[in-house]
């Protein structure tokens, strides 16, 4: 498995750099991954969007659909699109720690 | 690598016969580019082992998109290591497939750069497919894509990139301009090509006629098949021209024809128009005498899928009729209750057709608020679908039907 090292701490990543063990994922790994999906520094707004789908997945395992994501934070898919440039499903969970999301193609 | 890799015996069984191989092509390729050689390579592998040696998922993409492109790792990259990353971009096809010869060449060039020179020209869901690139070419790639005027088409939980019959601009069948509704819907829902918000993907897919050159009564969640409303248009000379020269009428057309609404007297052709169902067959056969009607439109579909979570589906009848002029108004007020109720009461990854079946047709017309009306189904008392409410029948005096009680 790959590593990613950012401000000294090593993180043990799959292939498309999310975080293989969620259980690790504090809000240091939000910050030390950021770079890596195009985002500069973490806003109130970014918080907002981490913070409801980390919960949602603690609760249920696994990453909310776009629309639930949308409806519950009061961003429209533009804005979440203009907060993680690389989209909820990879960006925004890439720093909430959750697993990759399997997609379908 | 060693030569080993080069031996392919289970694949060179695809060279053998008539038609063309992919496997030759890529053999081709594989003599100047190494990740054409480790596709070869890992493809034996798995049919020796009948596994995929892909792994399942992947997500990567392009800033501002979140389709488009399809992750693809290989699970023996220490094997193959050409191949180890192998993602697919989608690139969203012109309306109609045209192009000139200079931009496919320019496309190629692009690809030969960034990925591995491979394509599906097109691919099954009308884009077109560079197969084969690494994460860090993918950017490059896009940015070189758009500066040739082409945009990345849809993957995943979106509007798939909707496509179209050649339509109008060769085919004389063409009951409404194809292409540019084609045309028109990709523009309008540019969101939702790239930026998924659906429980599943969505496509349109537009034929010019019944003949449906795209299949879009089996494969679109939105089928708009062209179609007329009055007489087919009858040349009875050309007629009598086929018949003499040698075309057997009764035989090649009445008799194939599915609701028998045709006479052949062997001097006139007589059909009865009310009971045509616009299969296109005696047009099929008889191109330079008969022609769909002047009244032209489409009828609209909903619900056709493949087989990959339930079993294939065929989209049911939802507008009977639409006048040409009227499509891309009707269309866009139709898909935003569509896309409304399915984003509201949709599964995760269930298209729109597996909802319908689910909730019943009856609730899905209630909800997107369509009247059901005789034209969605085949025959009368022959469809499930439709179920009276007591109410309905009773204010319209037949309370005492069999209908109502049900």
């Amino acid at each position: 498995m790959p590593n990613y090292t950012s401000h000294g701490r090593v993180y043990e990543v799959d292939e498309d750099g999310f975080l293989q063990d969620p259980s690790l994922w504090n809000e240091e790994v939000a910050k030390d991954f950021m770079a890596t999906e195009g985002i500069g520094d973490l806003s109130q707004d970014h918080w907002k969007v981490i913070r409801y789908i980390r919960d949602y997945y603690l609760q249920f395992g696994i990453a909310p659909m776009v629309r639930k994501v949308c409806k519950q934070t009061g961003f429209s898919l533009k804005e979440i699109y203009n907060l993680f440039p690389s989209g909820p499903a990879k960006g925004a969970c890439k720093l909430a720690g959750l697993p990759k999301p399997t997609g379908c193609v | 690598m060693p030569d080993d890799n080069k031996k392919t015996p289970l694949l060179d069984e695809l060279e053998k016969g008539p038609w063309p191989s992919f496997v030759k092509e890529i053999k081709s390729a594989a003599e100047s580019e190494p990740m054409a050689a480790d596709l070869l390579g890992q493809l034996e592998l798995s049919y020796q082992e009948k596994i995929s040696h892909w792994k399942h998922g992947g997500i990567v993409g392009v800033m501002g998109y979140g389709g488009g492109v399809i992750g693809r790792y290989s699970d023996v990259p220490e094997k193959f290591p050409n191949v180890a990353h192998f993602h697919t971009m989608r690139v969203n096809m012109p309306s109609g497939w045209f192009y000139t010869s200079e931009v496919l060449r320019k496309i190629c060039d692009i690809w030969e750069r960034h990925g591995s020179g491979l394509f599906n020209f097109h691919g099954s869901t009308g884009d077109i497919i560079l197969l084969g690139t690494r994460t860090d070419q993918l950017e490059p790639t896009f940015q070189e894509l758009t500066h040739l005027g082409f945009d990345l088409g849809g993957s995943g939980s979106v509007m798939r990139s909707p496509s179209a019959c050649v339509g109008q601009a060769r085919c004389e069948w063409a009951c409404y301009d194809t292409m540019d509704l084609c045309n028109e819907i990709t523009h309008t829902y540019q969101d939702e090509l790239h930026r998924p918000p659906f429980p599943y993907k969505f496509k349109f897919k537009f034929s010019g006629c019944p003949n449906d050159c795209v299949a879009s009564i089996a494969r679109a969640d939105l089928s708009i098949i062209g179609t007329w409303k009055d007489d087919i248009q009858q040349d009875n000379a050309a007629i009598a021209e086929y018949a003499a020269a040698g075309v057997d009428i009764q035989k090649d057309v009445c008799d194939h024809c599915p609701t028998k609404c045709m006479e052949w007297d062997g001097k006139k052709l007589k059909i009865q128009n009310r009971e045509c169902v616009r299969c296109m067959h005696c047009i099929n056969v008889l191109p330079k005498a008969l022609r769909p009607g002047k009244e032209k439109g489409a009828v609209v579909l909903i619900g056709a899928k493949a087989p990959i979570l339930q079993g294939a589906l065929l989209s049911s009848v939802l507008i009977p009729f639409v006048p040409a002029d009227e499509l891309l108004e009707t269309l866009k007020e139709l898909v935003s209750r569509i896309w409304d109720f399915w984003g509201e009461y949709g599964n995760n990854r269930e298209r729109v057709g597996e909802l319908i079946q689910r909730v019943g047709m009856a609730t899905f017309l209630d909800a997107i608020g369509l009247d059901p009306v005789p034209e969605m189904i085949s025959a009368p008392r022959d469809n499930p679908y439709i179920f009276f409410k007591k109410e309905d029948a009773e204010a319209a005096g037949d309370g005492n039907g069999a209908a109502a009680q049900r």
